[in-house]
C-alpha cells in the first residue's frame, strides 16, 4: 500500500479544479462501457426490431416495406399463444424448482468450513465449464429409449417410458443448467449476513427452522430475487435445451425463432416473435422485481 | 452452590488459546464484569456461556444443570451482542417483541411490555423505524431493550454501553443496576471501561491473554491489584523499581535510587528486587524538601475536578493527581515535595516488566 503511494500521488492533483472535474469524470468513466453496450447490444436489437416490421414475400424471399401483419398473426394465432404459454410455464417451473433446491444448497454451502466449502463451490460451478449442448446431449443419452434410466426401469419391471421430448425433461435439464445462477447470488447474500443475527434469534429460544424462516430468509430475499430473475430470463430464452430435448413438437419460443429464421427463412416473422419474447420477458421480470423488492427496499436498503 | 459456574473452560483456535482454563462462579442475582484488554478472550468466554462457541475443554453449569453441550436455543439467556445483531428487516418494535413471541407471550401482553422496554432505553418514539435508520447508540439501546424485555434469569452483555454518550451511559448503568436489584437477574457484562465495571459490578474479573488474573470486588482490584499488569491496566499507577535494604516482621525499607522508602509488606528479604506501585491520587504535594522526595513540575493537566501533575524527580517522572479544591495549582517548573503514607504502597516482587502494549485508560 505504502509502496504504491509515491507512484499514484503525483497523478492525483489534476490540472482541473474539483468543481470542473466533477461532472465530466462519471461521463468519461462510464463512456467506454456505454459505447460497447450500444454497439454490441442495442444495435442488433434495434435492427431486429426494424426487421420485424418488414413485409416478407414467400415467393421471392425478399423483405422490405412496413407491415404489422407478423405481430398480428403471432398475437392471434393459437399456435404461437400455446408456445408462449408453454415457454413461460416451463421457465416459471424451472425457476421455482431452482429456488427450492438452490436456496437450501447455498445455505448449506455457507455453513460449511473451508476445505469443503471450496470443494463444493467448485462442484456447483463445474457444470458451467461444459457447453450446454454437451450437457443436453448427456441428458438425451441418459433418458433415451436405450439409455441407462430406461434400462433400470425395465430391469425393475416397470417397463420402458417415454422420457425424452417431454416438458418434464426440459424442466429437469433447465434446472440442471440454471442452478448455479441461483446458488451464486443467494450464496453471496448469505456471505453478507452477520452470523450473530441468526444466533440472536436462537438465543431468544427460536428453533433453527424458525430462525431460518423469520430471520435468515427475509435477509437473503434480494439474492433469491436476482437469482430468480436470471434463471427465468435465461430459461425463457433458452435454445439448446428445448431444441435438443424438446424435439420437433415440444417447441419453445427460442426454437420457433430459429425455425422461422433458418427453416422458413421468414426473418421478419422470427424477428417479431423475438421482439415479443423480449417485451414479455421484460414485463414479467419488472413486475416481479417491483413486487418483491418494493416490499423490502426500506428494510434492507 | 453457585448459580452459574464455569469450570476449567478452555477454547483453542488451532494453536491459539483464546481462553485458557477459566473458572468462575457467579451467585444468583450477582453482577459480574469481565474486564481486560482487547483480544483477551472476553467475548469468547461470553459466547461459550451463550452456547455459540463450543468449549474445547471444561464444563459450564447453570442452576445445577450441565449446559456445556446444550443447544443455544434451550438456555434461555438474554444476550446483547457486541455487534448488536439486530434483525435488519424488522422494525424496532418487532425486534424487541421477537423474544416475547418465541416465549409465546400473548399478543395483548406483548405490546405493553415492548413499550415499557423501549421507554426504559429512551427509544419510544423510534418504535416504527428499521435498524438501519438508527444511530449506533440507538441500535445499541434496541439490543439492550431486546434482551431485557424477556426478563431472562441470566443476562450476558457484551459491551452493551460502549457507544453511548457519557450521560446516557450513566443513566443506562443506573437502569441496569436497578433492574438487576429488582428482578434479581444474574448479569455477566463484558466491558473495556473500568469506570463502568467498577461502578456497577459486585465483582470484577480481570482477564489477560485468555486467563483470569484476579476476581475481586472493584475497590479491592483497584487497591490491591495482584499483578503488576493489573495495576497498570486498571487505572493509572506509578511503578518504581527498587531494592529491599532492611526487612523486619512488620515491614521493610526499599531503596529507590538511593532514597529509603518504608513499606508495610512483611515477608520481604534483604537484597530482593521489587517494584513499588503507588496510585497518583495517593501522592500529596508538599513544600519543597519537606516530603519523602523532592521534584519539579514538568507538566500539569486540568481534568476538571482534578489536577494531574507530572513531577520529575530522582526516581523518574511520577504522576500525581490532586483534587481541584479551588486553590492555585503548582506552577510548571516549580519545585515541590512529595509525600505518601507507607500503607498505600503496593509491592510486587521482581523487576519491572516491559510496559504493556495495551492502551491505558484514564479514570477520573
Ligand atoms: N473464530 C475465531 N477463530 C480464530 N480466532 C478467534 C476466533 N474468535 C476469536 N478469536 C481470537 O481469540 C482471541 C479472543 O477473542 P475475543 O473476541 O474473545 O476477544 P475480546 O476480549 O472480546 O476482545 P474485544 O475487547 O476487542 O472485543 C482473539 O485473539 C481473537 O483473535
Ligand atoms: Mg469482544
Amino acid at each position: 500500500m505504502s509502496a504504491a503511494l509515491p507512484e499514484t500521488a503525483p497523478a492525483a492533483p489534476g490540472d482541473e479544479t474539483p468543481e470542473r472535474r466533477f461532472p465530466t469524470a462519471p461521463l468519461f468513466l462510464s463512456g467506454p462501457a456505454a459505447l460497447l453496450f450500444a454497439a454490441l447490444v442495442l444495435t442488433p436489437l434495434f435492427l431486429t426490431a426494424l426487421l420485424s416490421f418488414n413485409q416478407f414475400d414467400y415467393a421471392t424471399g425478399r423483405t422490405g416495406g412496413f407491415t404489422l401483419e407478423h405481430y398480428l398473426s403471432v398475437v392471434t394465432d393459437e399456435y404461437y399463444l400455446e408456445i408462449f404459454l408453454r415457454t413461460f410455464r416451463i421457465s416459471a417451473l424451472a425457476t421455482a424448482i431452482c429456488v427450492v433446491i438452490g436456496v437450501p444448497e447455498a445455505y448449506i454451502l455457507s455453513r460449511m468450513t473451508n476445505p469443503w466449502r471450496s470443494i463444493f463451490l467448485l462442484v456447483i460451478l463445474a457444470p458451467l465449464l461444459v457447453s450446454v449442448v454437451v450437457r443436453a446431449f448427456g441428458w438425451s443419452m441418459l433418458l433415451g429409449p436405450e439409455g441407462p434410466v430406461n434400462g433400470a426401469l425395465i430391469a425393475l419391471g416397470i417397463g420402458r417410458m417415454k422420457l425424452l421430448y417431454t416438458e418434464g425433461t426440459v424442466v429437469v435439464a433447465l434446472v440442471h443448467v440454471m442452478l448455479p445462477f441461483m446458488v451464486i447470488p443467494v450464496w453471496t447474500s448469505l456471505q453478507k449476513l452477520d452470523p450473530a443475527v441468526e444466533q440472536a434469534a436462537l438465543s431468544f429460544g427460536a428453533s433453527r427452522a424458525t430462525a431460518i424462516v423469520r430471520v435468515v430468509a427475509p435477509q437473503i430475499l434480494p439474492g433469491i430475487l436476482s437469482g430468480s430473475l436470471i434463471v427465468f430470463g435465461l430459461s425463457a430464452s433458452a435454445f439448446a435445451i428445448p431444441g435438443l430435448l424438446g424435439g420437433r413438437r415440444l417447441k419453445m419460443v427460442a426454437t420457433v425463432v430459429y425455425d422461422q429464421y433458418l427453416s422458413d427463412l421468414n426473418w421478419p416473422m422470427g424477428a417479431a416473435v423475438a421482439v415479443i419474447l423480449l417485451a414479455a420477458n421484460l414485463i414479467i421480470m419488472l413486475t416481479y422485481h417491483r413486487m418483491v423488492e418494493g416490499h423490502y427496499r426500506r428494510r434492507l436498503g | 452452590m453457585s448459580f452459574l459456574e464455569l469450570k476449567n473452560i478452555t477454547k483453542r483456535y488451532g494453536p491459539l488459546t483464546a481462553v485458557g482454563d477459566v473458572s468462575l462462579s457467579v451467585e444468583k442475582g450477582e453482577f459480574v464484569s469481565l474486564l481486560g484488554p482487547s483480544g483477551c478472550g472476553k467475548t469468547t468466554t461470553l459466547q461459550m456461556i451463550a452456547g455459540f462457541v463450543e468449549p474445547s475443554a471444561g464444563t459450564i453449569r447453570l442452576d445445577g444443570r450441565d449446559i456445556t453441550r446444550a443447544k443455544a436455543n434451550s438456555r434461555g439467556l438474554g444476550i446483547v451482542f457486541q455487534s448488536y445483531a439486530l434483525f435488519p428487516h424488522m422494525t424496532v418494535f418487532d425486534n424487541v417483541s421477537f423474544g416475547l413471541e418465541m416465549q409465546r407471550v400473548a399478543r395483548g401482553e406483548r405490546k405493553p411490555r415492548v413499550e415499557e422496554a423501549l421507554s426504559l432505553v429512551h427509544l419510544s418514539p423510534y418504535a416504527k423505524r428499521y435498524p438501519r435508520e438508527l444511530s449506533g447508540g440507538q441500535r445499541q439501546r434496541v439490543a439492550l431493550a431486546r434482551a431485557l424485555v424477556i426478563r431472562p434469569p441470566v443476562l450476558l452483555l457484551d459491551e452493551p454501553l460502549s457507544n453511548l454518550d457519557a450521560k446516557l451511559r450513566e443513566a443506562m448503568q443506573f437502569e441496569l443496576r436497578e433492574i438487576q436489584r429488582k428482578v434479581g437477574t444474574t448479569t455477566v457484562m463484558v466491558t473495556h471501561d473500568q469506570a463502568e465495571a467498577f461502578s456497577i459490578s459486585d465483582r470484577v474479573v480481570v482477564m489477560e491473554a485468555g486467563r483470569i488474573t484476579q476476581i475481586d470486588q472493584p475497590y479491592r482490584i483497584y487497591e490491591h491489584p495482584e499483578t503488576e499488569f493489573i495495576s497498570r491496566f486498571v487505572g493509572k499507577t506509578n511503578l518504581l523499581p527498587g531494592k529491599v535494604v532492611t526487612a523486619t516482621g512488620a515491614g521493610a525499607t526499599v531503596s529507590l535510587a538511593g532514597i529509603a522508602v518504608p513499606v508495610e509488606t512483611a515477608d520481604l528479604s534483604v537484597g530482593e528486587t521489587v517494584t513499588l506501585c503507588i496510585r497518583p491520587e495517593k501522592l500529596h504535594l508538599t513544600a519543597p524538601s519537606s516530603g519523602l522526595l523532592t521534584g519539579r513540575v514538568a507538566d500539569r493537566f486540568f481534568l476538571g475536578s482534578q489536577w494531574l501533575y507530572h513531577i520529575d524527580g530522582p526516581v523518574g517522572t511520577l504522576m500525581v493527581v490532586t483534587p481541584n479544591d479551588g486553590s492555585t495549582p503548582a506552577e510548571q517548573g516549580a519545585p515541590v515535595g512529595l509525600e505518601w503514607s507507607p500503607s498505600v504502597v503496593r509491592v510486587h516482587r521482581g523487576a519491572m516488566a516491559e510496559a504493556p502494549d495495551v492502551a491505558l485508560e484514564v479514570t477520573g
